[in-house]
């Protein structure tokens, strides 16, 4: 019983893991602010960009918003359990999500090919999307309790390495390419952020090289492939994904200045951009507000991401900060993924921009990151 | 020491908080500078591209699907058509170039600006189809003045062939242009106004299958509109083909012996539920229904009594009559109210406290067994097992039958039928069961209603004796290049759990109707093939027994249900003739024509299709069945 209720007998959870009045008084306004702000802006961008479909019941821009209600309600319950509690509870956690994720590929296996079970299909989304927020815990307990000298060693990363490469094979398997991605990104920055020796960056480079040739020749699957030739050459296909860069690129860059007017894009009103309210949805924003919003939006996206350094800065225990670096890595991660794809710097791989992109999937992960921001800056002055 | 490394390894994370933020900072500064490339550098070029009157997006329909029957016969299939589309963003003037393509064409005036109207709110770029299926004629006129018409342009669509006319048309239904209730529903999301969609039957219940994936061409066209090159273009999908389990050649047959009459047939393989013959006549021209229909083949259709647009099979629902004797029979057997040696007497009519209920033969059937009792369709013998049974074991034992619901077959609309119980009565009308009404419901009167599928399946159920497999008209999926990508495979959906005894009793007893004297079924008799088979003749309106005269809506359905071959069964069929008046004479040749047909296919080919030895068996069977029965081929009559 006691292995189970750990927090039980702990000093620093001796507050009772539901809020504290006084924390109250704590509340992080700015991240809250932040979040708000890109929030609604997304949301008036969903308008936007879903004028031209034809509609069927609730519009996107209203269900986003139920979205957020209900992200920013899981975010308060995060913030009001105690992080440390999580600590404990990593290793479990992280072997339930291991186990969601067998049985995804298990159960999507054997629903492939009859349409109806695609409402199952959403369910697989979920265990891939918790598994971002699960690396992160699992990544900060294992390095909390770590402790070397000059930084890490090869011998140091393997065990890491191997909780990574676990679910982010399953992941690729099933096949989510970005959410693989993401968690590897995610899980590399808190190890960078802990520190390797330069010897271990070296050694790590000449093995990852062999590996990603072997799983460019085996695990991709040709359409992954294609995805990523035809960045590297948007000329190269005209019939495919290419036609999603170029019209993206048109896009963005026909919005000039100042843009063309809110609802004025004609690329998007025109729904030439593939996926506009959902991954898409920046290029939709640039096309219609120009350069001038796109700064508004990297500044407000930026100044969240500097944020989050500044609560993992100011975080006093090493687990709190490791969790806020890799919260933040997860945001920063998409950001920048999906921008880079909008604007034609990386392949297009299917990453949401947080809190922009229309979706609940999205939006409530992303506000369970924000939910532990809130939680370890809230708890700064515990300690 | 450890105070000292803890204190050393939060300097150190500081400081590399510090170099994140760097790195942070200096990636979204790529990202602005990127931004700035795109958006401030190269805006021009992009503007360019993106302006209204460079890009264009031609879509290109995917060609549907065909249906073809169970041999791979075509039953319906494609062939191009063409269509006037304007592209609103290039018309210099609205009203002028309607009033000169209505001049040039004969278009009507109205109907396009209804169709222009329809899609105001719509990208500008994307053509509006302003008339479908023009003529090859009205092509040359729009290629003629396309200079003078900018904007205007033809696109070719494949528009639906159905080989047959009319036939099978309820199973095969029809295609039409996309309603506005269609565009904003589910499962349409990817659909377009002016896109054909299945409306009825295959046609609408594989749509997705049929449908393919539509394509489009993104040109890149000058001021005038003159294309300088495709940016990107992706192929239409070819939809995926049906195969049906229907035989043509049966098919055909069956609606040939309906002639004029109204009703439905359904033939059944007993061993898997594949429908061999869907009819529901009379049908009408599924091609007709794609173009514009004309005002008066329209109102013609709705204004036929014998109700043409209505899927019989599946969605006609009615009194199966004395066909439903088979189930009450069972239910006697199965709860030991009756068996072989049973007997009954039968005078005419039969008493339950102060009303009276008649046999269709006013004369009596004297001592009646089972066998008898259904070779005769004696009412009397089942109004006094059914008085002893009660309604909700005759109930029970339809239900096991799965009557009273719908089969699952693959078409919409299916109709449930209604098998009445005491429990449903309170329901529905908040009244107790009377005893007296249990008497009807004996003979497939009163509240009891059936469609003909489930008579077919009904009667396949007792031909295999209790294993209940979907109906289904679906064979097989396969791809536009003929390559099977999915099997139906039967499916059983219930079974019952009556003895092989009870079974047999009442299969000799079927056995009789068809095959020895007396027997109301006669006329379905073959030579060369034993068939077991039940008439039936059920009651539209309670009329006195004025046979002559009565108006057609007011006559009654004459329905009849077969299996074939008697020992070792493998069709079943089921059929009713609206309005038709005697199960025996009107239901059972049709029944007879359908299971030659059958067993005519099954014969190995013959090498001189010319000797047609169908035409020449055909009237011998039924000039023997004539003589044979004559005097007793009047069919079953229900109570008063």
């Amino acid at each position: 019983m006691k292995r189970l209720l750990p927090w039980k007998n702990r000093k620093t959870a001796e507050t009772s893991p539901m809020i504290d009045r006084r924390l109250l008084t704590n509340i992080d306004w700015i991240l809250a602010g932040l979040v708000v702000t890109v929030c609604l802006l997304g949301i008036m961008n969903i308008y936007s960009a879903t004028t031209p479909y034809k509609m069927v019941g609730t519009a996107y821009f209203i269900k986003q918003f139920y979205w957020m209600l209900a992200g920013m309600t899981i975010s308060m319950l995060v913030c009001s359990i105690d992080y440390h509690l999580l600590e404990d509870l990593s290793y479990w956690l992280y072997g339930f999500l291991i186990l969601l994720l067998l049985v995804v590929l298990l159960v999507g296996r054997s629903t492939m090919g009859a349409t109806r079970w695609l409402d199952l299909g959403l369910f697989n989304i979920q265990p891939s999307e918790l598994m971002k927020i699960v690396i992160i815990i699992t990544f900060a307990r294992f390095f909390n309790n770590y402790h070397s000298v000059g930084g890490l060693t090869v011998g140091d990363v393997l065990f890491p390495l191997g909780i990574l490469a676990l679910p982010a094979a399953l992941i690729m398997k099933q096949p989510d390419l970005g959410t693989a991605i993401l968690v590897i990104l995610i899980a590399l920055s808190m190890t960078f952020y802990i520190g390797p020796r330069w010897t271990t960056i070296v050694t790590f480079i000449c093995v990852t090289i062999p590996v990603a040739w072997i799983g460019w020749a085996y695990l991709l699957r040709p359409y992954q492939k294609n995805r990523v030739l035809d960045f590297l050459n948007p000329e190269r296909s005209r019939l495919g994904s290419g036609y999603h860069i170029i019209q993206s690129k048109i896009a963005v860059g026909s919005g000039g200045i100042a843009g063309k007017g809110y609802i004025q894009g004609t690329q998007s009103q025109l729904r030439f951009l593939p996926e506009q309210h959902t991954d898409f949805a920046f290029s939709v924003f640039a096309e219609e507000w120009g350069f001038v919003g796109c700064l508004v939006l990297i500044i407000l996206y930026l100044s969240l991401v500097l944020w989050g350094l500044n609560i993992a800065r100011r975080c006093n225990d090493r687990f709190g900060g490791l969790l806020a670096v890799g919260v933040t890595a997860m945001l920063f991660w998409h950001i920048v993924i999906n921008m880079g794809m909008v604007i034609g710097l990386f392949p297009v791989v299917g990453v949401p921009l947080p809190f922009f992109s229309y979706g609940g999937t999205s939006m409530i992960t992303s506000m369970v990151g924000i939910g532990l921001l809130q939680s370890i800056s809230m708890r700064r002055f515990m300690f | 020491m450890k105070e000292r490394r803890f204190v050393r390894e939060v300097v150190e994370s500081k400081q590399r908080i510090l170099i994140l933020s760097f790195v942070v900072g200096a990636v979204f500064f790529l990202l602005l500078m990127r931004l700035w490339h795109l958006q401030i550098l190269r805006s021009d070029d992009y503007r360019e591209m993106s302006e209204n009157n460079r890009l264009r997006f031609v879509p290109v329909a995917a060609s549907r699907g065909a249906i073809l029957d169970r041999n791979g016969k075509v039953l319906v299939s494609n062939r191009p058509s063409f269509s006037l589309a304007v592209v609103p963003q290039e018309v210099l003037d609205k009203e002028s170039l309607l009033t000169q393509l209505s001049a040039l064409l004969g278009l009507e005036r109205a109907e396009m600006d209804e169709r222009w109207r329809k899609s105001m709110g719509r990208a500008k770029y994307y053509p509006i189809v302003l008339a479908s299926n023009i003529t090859r004629d009205q092509v040359e006129i729009l290629e003629e003045n396309r200079l003078r018409l900018p904007g205007v342009e033809i696109e070719m669509k494949p528009v639906r062939e159905y080989s047959n006319g009319t036939l099978a048309s309820h199973l095969l239904g029809y295609i039409s242009e996309i309603s506005e209730k269609e565009l904003n529903a589910e499962g349409y999301e990817e659909y377009n106004s002016g896109d054909y969609v299945g409306k009825n039957g295959i046609e609408r219940a594989l749509e997705m299958e049929l449908h393919g994936d539509d394509g489009g061409r993104q040109l890149e066209v000058d001021a005038r509109g003159r294309v300088l090159r495709t940016i990107s273009e992706t192929y239409p999908t070819v939809g995926n083909s049906v195969v049906l389990t229907i035989d043509s050649a049966i098919q055909k047959q069956a609606e040939q012996a309906f002639g004029e009459q109204a009703g439905a047939a359904v033939a059944m393989n007993i061993n898997n539920g594949e429908i061999l013959a869907f009819v529901s006549n009379p049908g009408f021209d599924p091609s007709l229904f794609s173009g514009k229909l004309p005002a008066d083949i329209w109102k013609g259709y709705l204004e036929d009594k014998r109700r043409p647009l209505e899927n019989k099979a599946l969605s006609g629902q009615y009194p199966p009559g004395s066909t439903f004797k088979v189930i009450t029979a069972l239910a006697g057997l199965n709860d030991n109210r009756i068996d072989d040696s049973t007997s009954v007497n039968c005078d005419g009519a039969y008493t339950l406290g102060t009303s009276t209920f008649k046999c269709w033969n006013k004369k009596g059937h004297g001592t009646t067994s089972l066998r008898k009792s259904l070779r005769e369709s004696c009412d009397v013998y089942y109004y006094q097992l059914g008085e002893k049974l009660g309604v909700d074991k005759i109930a029970a034992t339809a239900k096991a039958f799965k009557l009273g619901a719908p089969m699952g077959v693959e078409l919409q609309n299916e109709k449930s039928g209604l098998i009445p119980t005491s429990e449903w009565k309170q329901k529905r009308f908040g009244k107790r069961w009377f005893h007296g009404e249990t008497l009807p419901v004996a003979i497939g009167q009163g509240y009891v209603l059936t469609t003909p599928i489930q008579l077919a399946s009904m009667i396949a159920t007792v031909a295999n004796e209790g294993t209940i497999y979907r109906p289904h008209l679906v064979k097989r999926i396969v791809d536009a290049d003929g390559k099977p990508l999915r099997e139906t495979k039967p499916e059983v959906i219930g079974t019952t759990s009556f003895s092989k005894e009870s079974y047999r009793l009442v299969k000799q007893g079927l056995y009789a109707v068809v095959n020895e004297s007396g027997g109301t079924g006669a006329q379905a008799r073959l030579y060369d093939v034993k068939v077991a088979g039940k008439t039936g003749t059920s009651q539209v309106v309670k009329m006195r027994d004025s046979k002559q005269g009565t108006p057609y809506q007011f006559r009654d359905h004459a329905l009849f249900v077969a299996f074939a071959p008697f020992d070792k069964p493998e069709i079943a069929v089921a059929v009713v003739i609206e309005h038709g008046e005697h199960g025996g004479s009107a239901a059972a040749p049709i029944a007879g024509r359908i299971l030659r047909a059958y067993f005519d296919g099954k014969k190995p080919p013959r090498k001189e299709p010319s000797a047609a030895p169908k035409a020449t068996e055909e009237p011998e069977v039924d000039e023997k069945a004539a003589t044979l029965e004559e005097s007793q081929d009047s069919g079953d009559k229900s109570n008063d």
